[in-house]
C-alpha cells in the first residue's frame, strides 16, 4: 500500500496542480502553482531515482520495485497496479525534467494562460501515470489521457495551419490507440483473462509464454502499430512533422521529448515483452519499417526550410532508431534504445525550446530568412550549436552515448539481414551531420541581412534557466552515462531474456 | 385472486402514485391572473433563476420515488419475483435499469424548467410532467413484462404519449411535423412487432416469454418472427436500417424531448431487447442467428451514422446521428448474450445517459437563451460562456470515449464483453469507428474553442434547473468510470444465457 501511495504521488501532484490552477485568480498564481508543482515532481523523480539505485545496490533483484496493486474493476480482473524498473525510472526522470523546463519555456505564453496550463498539466499527468502503471488497463487509460490535451494545446495555442495539424495528430494517434485496444483485449483474453498485470502475464506459470502463438501473430502487429504510431513508425509518422510544427514551444518539447517515448516504451514493454514468439517471428517486418524511418526521416530533414519541420523530421529519424534498437532484441541494443529515448527527449526538448525562443523574436522559422543570429543573440545561438552537436552525436554529449550503444548492439546480431539494416541505419548519422551543420552555418553565422533582426534581444532569465537546465542534463548524460546505463540495463535485462527465451529463428523472414 | 401480488410491482405503483399526485396537484397549483386565465402568471418564483414550485415539485417526487425503490435493492433481500402467473416478472437488474431511467427523467425535468416556464408553455406544464411519466411507466412495464401482451402494452404506453411530447411545441411547424412522422413510424414498427409476435404465437401457442423460450425451435415462421421482432425493436432503438425517422424527429422535437428520446426511450428499449432475446430466443441455434443479424446491424449503424454525423450543421440532427452510432455501441453488449455483456450494456446506458443529457442540457440552455442551434453558432462559445463550453467539452469527450471520463470506461467494457464473446472483427471495426466519431465530436470542440465568430452567442446566466441538471450529469461523467463501485455493483445482478 505504501508503494502505491508513493508512486501514485506522480499522479496526485498533477491532480493537485489542476485543482490549484482551477482556483488560481491571476497569472502570478498560475505560474506559482506550476513552478511549485513541477519542482515537486522533479524532486520526487530525483528522490525516486536515488532510492531506486539504493535499493538495487542493496541487492534488490526483483524485476520491478515498489510494486503494489489494489483491485479496481473486480469482475473484470482489472487492478490498479504500479511498479517501476530501471526503464520507467529513467523515463519518469526525463518527464519530470521536461515538464519542469517546459513550464519555464511557456512563462510568457498568452492568451488563456490558465487554460493552457490546465491542459498541459493533464497531459503530464497522463505521461507520469503511464510510466508508473504495470496494469494494461491503467496504462492504456493514462496513454489516452496524455493524447487528447494535444488537440486543444495545438488547436488553440498553436501557429500556422494549426487546426489541420491538431486534427490530423489526434485522429492518427487515436487510430493507433484503437489498434492498441484491440491488441490489449487480445493479450488479456489470450492469456486467460485472469489478469491485466504485465508482470503476471509475462511470468505466467513459471516462464511458459502465456499466449498461443497463432494469436500472438494477430495481436502483436496490432499492438506494435498502435504504439508505433506514437513512436513515429514509418508510414504512420506523418502526424509528427505537422503536429510539431504547429504546436506551441512547450508542447513541442513535451510531445517530442516525452510523449513519443510512450510509443517506444509501450512497444517494448507490452508488444514485445508479452508476445515474444511473435516479436521474433514478425519483428523483421517492423525492423525494415523502422530502418526506413531512420534514413527517410534524416533525408527529409535535409530538404526542409522550416526550423520546426527540420527538427520534427529529425525526431522521426531518432525515434525510429529507438524502435529499430528494441527490435534487435539484445541487451546492448535495448539499453541503447532507452538511452536514446532519454537523450533524444532531452536534446529535442532543448531544440524546440530554442526554436520557440528564436521564433518568438524573429517571427519566422524559415531558414532562408534567418542569418547571422550569432552576433544578435549569442546565448541562444551558442545553445543552438550545442543542441545541434548533441543531435549529430558528438562525444561528450548524450547523443553519442545512445547511438554508439545502439549500433554496437545491433551489429552483434551476426546475420546478414540485421547487419545490412544496421549499416543502412548508421548512414543516418552522416545525413544528420549534413542537415545540422548546414543549418547552423546558415542561420547562425555570416552577416545578418535583415535589419529588423538587428534590434532583437537575447534570452531573458526564464528562457536562460530552462535552456541551461536542459544543457546540463544533456551534457551530464553524455559525460557520466554509466550510472544511467547500469540502471537501465537492470530493467532491460529480464525483458530481453524473456523475449529471447524462444525458438529465435524467424521462419517467415525471407531475408534470413 | 391474491391481491397481495400487487405488492411485487411496488415500483410501478409508486410511479403511478407520483403521476396521480402530479396530475391532481397541477389542478390546484396553477394560479390565475386578473382576467381569470389559468397558469399565465406564477407565484413564489425564485428571483435569481426563475424556478418555481411547479417545476421543482415533480423533481422532488421523482427523487423520493427513486430512493424508495433503490433502497431495498441495496441489501440481500432483493430477489427475483413473478406475479400474476408470470405476466409480470421482476429481477434486481430491472430495478437498477429503472433507477437509471428515473435519474434520467429527473435530469430531463430539471433542464426543462426554463423552457416550461415560457409563457406559451406554462399552461401545459403539468401535462408535460405527467405525459413523460406515463411513457416512463410504459417502459417500466416493458422491462418487467413476462408476457408478450404485457410487453406490447408497455411498448405502446411508452410510444404513443411520446408523440404528444414530440409535438409539444404545436404552434411550430417542425414540431408538429416531427410528431406526425414519429407516430406514423412508431405505429408501423409496432405493427411489425405485433406481426412477429403473432407468428411466434402461431408456432408455439403461448405468449409467456419463458414458455416460448422452451418450445420455440428454428423454422421458417419462427425465424420470420425473430426478424420482425428485431425490426420492430430496431425502430425504437433507431438502429440502421430502421433509423430514417430519427434525424427529422430529433430536429423537430423540443430539445428537452429530444434528450429524453435519445437516452431514456432508446436505453430502455435496448435493455428490453436484450432480456427478451435471451428469454425467448435464447437457444443456441437462435443465438447464432440473431448474433449474425446484430453483427451486421451494428457495423452498419455505427459506420453510417458516423459518416452522416460528420456532415450535419444543425446540432440536434448531429446529436441524432451521434445517438444512432451510440446505440450501435450499446447493442455490442447484446452480442453473445453473456452476463458480462448485460453489465456492460447497463453501465454503458448509465454513462451514456449522463454524457448525452449533459450535452443536451447545454444545447437546450443555449437555445432557450439565444435561439441558436447551428454548429456555426457555437463558434467562439468559450469566449462568451466559458463554463458552458467547458462542460460541453467534458460531455463530448465522454461520448467520444476519452479518459478519464466515464465514456472511456463504458466503451472499454462494452468492447471487452463483445471481444470475450468472440466477436474480434466486430470489435475492431467498432474501434476504428470511434476514431471517426472522435472527429465529429472534436468539430464542436473546435467550434467552441478555436474558431472565432463576429456574432457569438452572448454571455448569459443559466437557470437553476439547468445548473442542477448539469451538475448531476458532470458528476456522472467524471465519477461513474473512476469509481468502480458502480460497475461492480451492477455486475452483481447481471445474468447471461448460460
Amino acid at each position: 500500500m505504501e508503494n502505491i501511495l508513493f508512486l501514485s504521488t506522480f499522479v496526485f501532484i498533477p491532480l493537485l496542480m489542476l485543482l490549484g490552477l482551477w482556483l488560481a485568480r491571476n497569472i502570478n498564481q498560475v505560474r506559482g502553482v506550476m513552478v511549485v508543482g513541477s519542482s515537486a515532481l522533479l524532486l520526487l523523480a530525483v528522490y525516486l531515482t536515488i532510492s531506486f539505485l539504493g535499493a538495487r545496490a542493496a541487492g534488490a533483484t526483483e524485476e520491478m520495485l515498489y510494486t503494489g496493486s489494489i483491485s479496481w474493476f473486480t469482475p473484470l480482473n482489472i487492478k490498479y497496479a504500479v511498479g517501476v524498473d530501471g526503464i520507467s525510472v529513467a523515463m519518469l526522470l526525463l518527464s519530470a525534467i521536461i515538464v519542469f523546463t517546459g513550464t519555464f519555456a511557456s512563462w510568457k505564453l498568452k492568451p488563456l494562460t490558465k487554460e493552457y496550463f490546465l491542459w498541459f498539466t493533464l497531459l503530464s499527468m497522463g505521461v507520469f501515470g503511464f510510466f508508473i502503471s504495470v496494469d494494461m488497463f491503467a496504462m492504456f487509460m493514462f496513454y489516452e489521457i496524455a493524447l487528447i490535451p494535444m488537440y486543444l494545446l495545438i488547436g488553440v495555442w498553436g501557429s500556422g495551419k494549426k487546426e489541420y495539424s491538431a486534427m490530423k495528430l489526434t485522429l492518427m494517434l487515436m487510430g493507433g490507440s484503437a489498434f492498441l485496444m484491440c491488441g490489449i483485449f487480445g493479450i488479456f483474453y489470450g492469456a486467460g483473462g485472469n489478469t491485466m498485470n504485465i508482470i503476471e502475464i509475462a511470468n505466467h506459470t513459471g516462464g511458459a509464454h502465456a499466449i498461443d502463438f497463432t494469436q500472438q501473430c494477430i495481436w502483436f502487429p496490432l499492438t506494435f502499430i498502435g504504439f508505433g504510431v506514437l513512436g513515429a513508425l514509418f508510414p504512420f509518422h506523418t502526424w509528427s512533422p505537422d503536429g510539431h510544427a504547429s504546436a506551441p514551444t512547450a508542447v513541442s518539447m513535451l510531445h517530442a521529448g516525452v510523449l513519443m517515448k510512450l510509443g517506444g516504451y509501450g512497444c517494448f514493454r507490452i508488444a514485445m515483452y508479452l508476445m515474444p514468439e511473435a516479436a521474433n517471428e514478425l519483428g523483421w517486418i517492423f525492423l525494415i519499417l523502422t530502418a526506413i524511418s531512420v534514413v527517410y526521416g534524416a533525408f527529409s530533414a535535409c530538404v526542409q526550410t522550416d526550423l520546426k519541420y527540420i527538427n520534427a523530421y529529425s525526431s522521426v529519424s531518432h525515434c525510429g532508431l529507438v524502435l529499430f534498437a528494441i527490435l534487435m532484441i539484445n541487451q546492448t541494443a535495448c539499453t541503447g534504445a532507452v538511452l536514446q529515448m532519454l537523450s533524444h527527449g532531452l536534446m529535442t526538448a532543448l531544440f524546440f525550446a530554442l526554436i520557440g525562443m528564436i521564433y518568438g523574436r524573429t517571427h519566422t522559422r524559415d531558414i532562408r530568412e534567418l542569418n547571422g543570429l550569432m552576433k544578435i543573440m549569442p546565448f541562444l545561438s551558442v545553445c543552438y550549436v550545442i543542441a545541434g552537436l548533441a543531435n549529430l552525436g558528438l562525444p561528450g554529449l548524450s547523443g553519442f552515448i545512445a547511438e554508439m550503444t545502439i549500433f554496437v548492439g545491433s551489429f552483434q546480431n551476426a546475420d546478414t539481414f540485421h547487419r545490412v539494416l544496421t549499416i543502412a541505419a548508421v548512414t543516418s548519422i552522416v545525413i544528420t551531420a549534413v542537415y545540422i551543420l548546414r543549418l547552423v552555418g546558415k542561420i547562425l553565422y555570416g552577416t545578418c541581412t535583415n535589419e529588423h533582426h538587428l534590434k532583437l534581444t537575447d534570452a531573458t532569465w526564464d528562457e536562460r534557466f530552462a535552456v541551461i537546465c536542459l544543457i546540463v542534463a544533456v551534457a551530464g548524460l553524455g559525460l557520466a552515462p554509466l550510472w544511467v546505463s547500469d540502471m537501465i540495463s537492470t530493467g532491460v535485462g529480464p525483458i530481453v531474456d524473456h523475449i529471447k527465451d524462444v525458438a529465435a529463428v524467424s521462419t517467415s523472414n525471407p531475408f534470413l | 385472486m391474491d391481491y397481495s401480488q400487487f405488492l411485487y410491482m411496488s415500483e410501478e405503483l409508486s410511479l403511478l402514485a407520483v403521476i396521480v399526485i402530479i396530475f391532481l396537484a397541477d389542478l390546484f397549483l396553477c394560479g390565475k391572473d386578473e382576467k381569470g386565465i389559468a397558469c399565465t402568471t406564477e407565484g413564489g418564483e425564485c428571483p435569481a433563476c426563475g424556478c418555481n414550485f411547479r417545476t421543482v415539485f415533480p423533481v422532488v417526487l421523482m427523487l423520493i420515488h427513486t430512493v424508495l425503490n433503490l433502497l431495498p435493492c441495496c441489501g440481500e433481500c432483493c430477489m427475483g419475483t413473478a406475479a400474476f402467473g408470470g405476466m409480470y416478472v421482476h429481477t434486481p437488474m430491472m430495478t437498477i435499469v429503472k433507477s437509471v431511467l428515473n435519474i434520467g427523467v429527473i435530469v430531463v425535468f430539471l433542464m426543462a424548467s426554463q423552457w416550461l416556464n415560457r409563457p406559451e408553455n406554462r399552461i401545459k406544464m403539468g401535462e408535460f410532467h405527467s405525459v413523460v411519466l406515463f411513457t416512463l411507466l410504459g417502459m417500466y412495464f416493458m422491462i418487467s413484462s413476462g408476457h408478450f401482451i404485457m410487453f406490447f402494452i408497455g411498448l405502446e404506453l411508452a410510444s404513443i404519449p411520446m408523440t404528444a411530447l414530440v409535438a409539444y411545441d404545436k404552434k411550430q411547424y417542425e414540431s408538429a411535423e416531427a410528431g406526425a412522422k414519429f407516430i406514423l413510424l412508431a405505429l408501423f414498427s409496432s405493427a411489425l412487432l405485433l406481426y412477429g409476435i403473432s407468428l411466434i404465437y402461431g408456432v408455439t401457442g403461448t405468449l409467456y416469454l419463458d414458455e416460448i423460450g422452451a418450445r420455440l425451435d428454428v423454422n421458417l415462421l419462427s425465424v420470420l418472427g425473430l426478424v420482425l421482432f428485431i425490426s420492430g425493436m430496431g425502430f425504437k432503438i433507431s438502429l440502421v436500417p430502421f433509423h430514417l425517422w430519427t434525424a427529422d424527429t430529433y430536429q423537430g422535437a423540443p430539445t428537452v424531448v429530444t434528450g429524453y428520446l435519445s437516452v431514456i426511450s432508446k436505453g430502455s428499449a435496448a435493455f428490453v431487447l436484450m432480456t427478451v432475446l435471451m428469454k425467448v430466443f435464447g437457444s443456441a441455434a437462435f443465438e447464432g442467428l440473431w448474433s449474425v443479424g446484430f453483427f451486421w446491424i451494428i457495423i452498419v449503424s455505427i459506420t453510417i451514422a458516423n459518416l452522416f454525423a460528420i456532415r450535419q450543421k444543425n446540432l440536434k440532427r448531429f446529436m441524432a446521428f451521434s445517438a444512432i452510432s451510440q446505440a450501435g455501441y450499446l447493442i455490442l453488449g447484446i452480442m453473445g448474450g453473456t452476463a458480462q455483456g448485460m453489465t456492460s450494456l447497463v453501465f454503458y446506458l448509465f454513462v451514456y445517459m449522463a454524457a448525452n443529457l449533459g450535452a443536451f442540457a447545454v444545447l437546450n440552455v443555449v437555445e432557450q437563451n439565444s435561439g441558436k442551434i447551428g454548429m456555426d453558432d457555437y463558434d467562439g462559445l468559450y469566449q462568451t460562456n466559458p463554463k458552458l463550453a467547458f462542460l460541453m467539452t467534458l460531455c463530448l469527450f465522454s461520448l467520444a470515449g476519452i479518459p478519464p471520463f466515464a465514456g472511456f470506461f463504458s466503451k472499454f467494457f462494452v468492447f471487452m464483453a463483445a471481444f470475450n464473446a468472440g466477436y474480434h472483427l466486430l470489435v475492431f471495426i467498432a474501434l476504428v469507428n470511434t476514431v471517426i466519431s472522435l472527429y465529429y465530436y472534436l468539430l464542436i470542440v473546435k467550434a467552441m474553442y478555436i474558431k472565432q465568430s463576429e456574432t457569438p452567442i452572448p454571455t448569459f446566466k443559466s437557470d437553476c434547473g439547468t445548473r442542477a441538471a448539469l451538475t448531476i450529469c458532470i458528476i456522472g461523467v467524471v465519477l461513474l468510470g473512476i469509481a468502480s463501485v458502480v460497475y461492480n455493483y451492477i455486475d452483481c445482478f447481471s445474468y447471461g444465457l448460460i
